[in-house]
């Protein structure tokens, strides 16, 4: 069986299982977002190891890892469509001097078609909604065929029809054997998301089933706990 | 017509067609990625670096093409590695590191006692003097940068448009970004015979910039930015030619030029959306 063992933040120790949706919950500047780049390699654990398949994050064979960041603080001038985005996907796998084979382009118009850009393809990236800019980035991550997917809160700030298209895909994807980790704010519709649920703060405060871990009260003493402490918190925010 | 050949009756003005072709080939299609990561400053830079190669291979006696290019592949690298270890900016790691090269040939040149290079020469371009040698140096450095962008170009777009998704996509932007710098330094070592230390980064940045002015996609934005490059090196030296003008500030001139009439058209196209 597959697994990805991680060790991040203070102690941190997750390990995740093929075809599983990991939900990582947690107050602001709780180290969600570092613990995914963590993983995916952006970041050296200060202590401690990551290993991906078995092996640290920037030994992995290109492409392996698809990431979709939180702010994508891109140039949205860059002379690039949604095509020319999703395309880019491609690139790690494509070894130097090979011209963009008939696999590639198959893979770029599979990913837009699921995530409903095909009318959208040809626009510039700077003509999209947020929610259109979000499942573009989706789509690229998808085009690249990656074996472990790390979300960091796509739902945030997209509208509603977006959010559900989002949760449709990611849930086939994790149904076709994809492990998946994402960090969310949106505690409501966690069981719907994710097949395990994690609290972070510094440390995993919980790990189980989303219902077992909501009704444990692990997140609701972390949010007075961050409302007391919110100020201080936020000033240790890790990058 | 003989009178619109007669430049090419010259064996040196072939020599400096051939080389205003490679040149306004390479600075534009390198000045792509130098656009699009906004790194406008670097060609200024590396060119005023290079002046302390220049020098030191004066005053040894080596070909200074190669001493230009030994500091600058020197100074790209230094460049990227102040970058990353004093986590500053890359304009500012260039203003560091440029200055104080060409500091260093400044200084190398006032203790000489041998009488000065031409300044004049490497300030403004002799494209006119490009000899043989000269030219073989040329032909070979703008292969390696040719084959090593026609392999990378992937890697390069992507670091440019998304470096942290790249590198978790298994890309070494570090790595790429440090390749770029090379390549770029050693785009402009090429170019510096054809138009000078002063006017290099103009051939890197405008045909470019004026490619972007008319299209919004990658691939024709280069190869664009390519034509407009080679129109404004050979043709700027065809001009010069007749106009008895300097070579290299008539490229830049028509360069310029071209980036106006690009500006023009580009934003004639893009006013019926914006009303």
């Amino acid at each position: 069986m597959r697994y990805e063992r991680v060790t991040a933040l203070d102690g941190v120790t997750l390990s995740l299982e093929a075809g599983t949706a990991l939900g990582i919950v947690g107050p602001n500047g709780s180290g969600k977002s570092t613990l995914l780049k963590t993983i995916a390699g952006l970041v050296a654990p200060t202590s401690g190891t990551v290993r991906v398949f078995g092996k640290a994050p920037r030994q992995l064979r290109a492409g392996t890892i698809g990431y979709v960041p939180q702010i994508e603080d891109v140039d949205w001038s860059f002379p690039a469509n949604v095509r020319d985005v999703v395309a880019m996907g491609r690139f790690p796998r494509i070894p130097p001097f090979v011209p963009f084979r008939s696999v590639d382009r198959e893979a770029v118009a599979r990913a837009i078609a699921v995530l409903d850009l095909t009318d959208l393809a040809d626009r510039h990236i700077s003509q999209l909604s947020g929610g259109q800019q979000q499942r573009a980035f989706l789509a690229r991550a998808i085009a690249q065929e990656p074996e472990l997917l790390l979300l960091d809160e796509p739902t945030t700030g997209v509208d509603a029809a977006t959010e559900e298209k989002l949760r449709v895909v990611v849930r086939e994807l994790v149904a076709d054997g994809m492990p998946v980790i994402m960090t969310t704010h949106d505690l409501d519709r966690a069981a719907e998301w994710f097949d395990r649920l994690a609290v972070v703060d510094r440390k995993i405060l919980a790990d189980g089933k989303p219902d077992e871990v909501l009704e444990s009260g692990a997140y609701a003493g972390l949010r007075e706990h961050t409302h007391i402490h919110g100020h201080a918190r936020t000033e240790d925010r890790a990058p | 017509m003989d009178s619109l050949l007669a430049p090419f009756a010259y064996e040196f003005m072939q020599r400096a067609f051939v080389a205003a072709l490679i040149v306004g080939l390479l600075c534009s299609v390198m000045g792509t990625y130098v656009v699009l990561r906004k790194l406008s400053f670097i060609g200024d830079g590396i060119a005023h670096a290079s002046f302390a190669g220049i020098v030191i291979a004066y005053l040894r006696g080596v070909n200074y093409t190669i001493g230009a290019a030994v500091v600058a592949v020197i100074t790209a690298l230094g460049i990227g590695f102040v970058h990353r270890r004093a986590k500053v900016s890359l304009d500012t790691a260039i203003g560091v590191l440029f200055t104080g090269a060409f500091a260093l040939g400044v200084f190398l040149m006032s203790r000489s006692t041998r009488t000065t290079v031409d300044l004049q020469s490497f300030l403004f371009g002799d494209i006119l003097g490009v000899t043989r040698t000269d030219l073989a140096i040329i032909v070979a450095l703008a292969l390696v940068v040719a084959v090593v962008v026609a392999a990378l170009w992937r890697p390069l777009l992507f670091t440019s448009f998304d470096p942290t998704v790249a590198e978790a996509a298994g890309i070494r932007a570090p790595l790429v970004d440090d390749i770029l710098l090379v390549l770029l330094a050693l785009t402009i070592i090429i170019s510096l015979q054809s138009v000078g230390i002063v006017l290099v980064a103009a051939l890197l940045v405008t045909p470019a910039a004026a490619a972007a002015q008319l299209t919004r996609r990658f691939v024709p934005m280069m190869l664009l930015s390519a034509l407009l490059g080679v129109v404004s090196s050979v043709g700027g030296l065809y001009l010069s030619y007749s106009l008895r003008a300097s070579s290299g500030a008539t490229i830049v001139l028509l360069a310029t030029m071209l980036f106006f009439v690009a500006l023009a058209i580009g934003s004639r196209r893009r006013r019926p959306r914006s009303l």
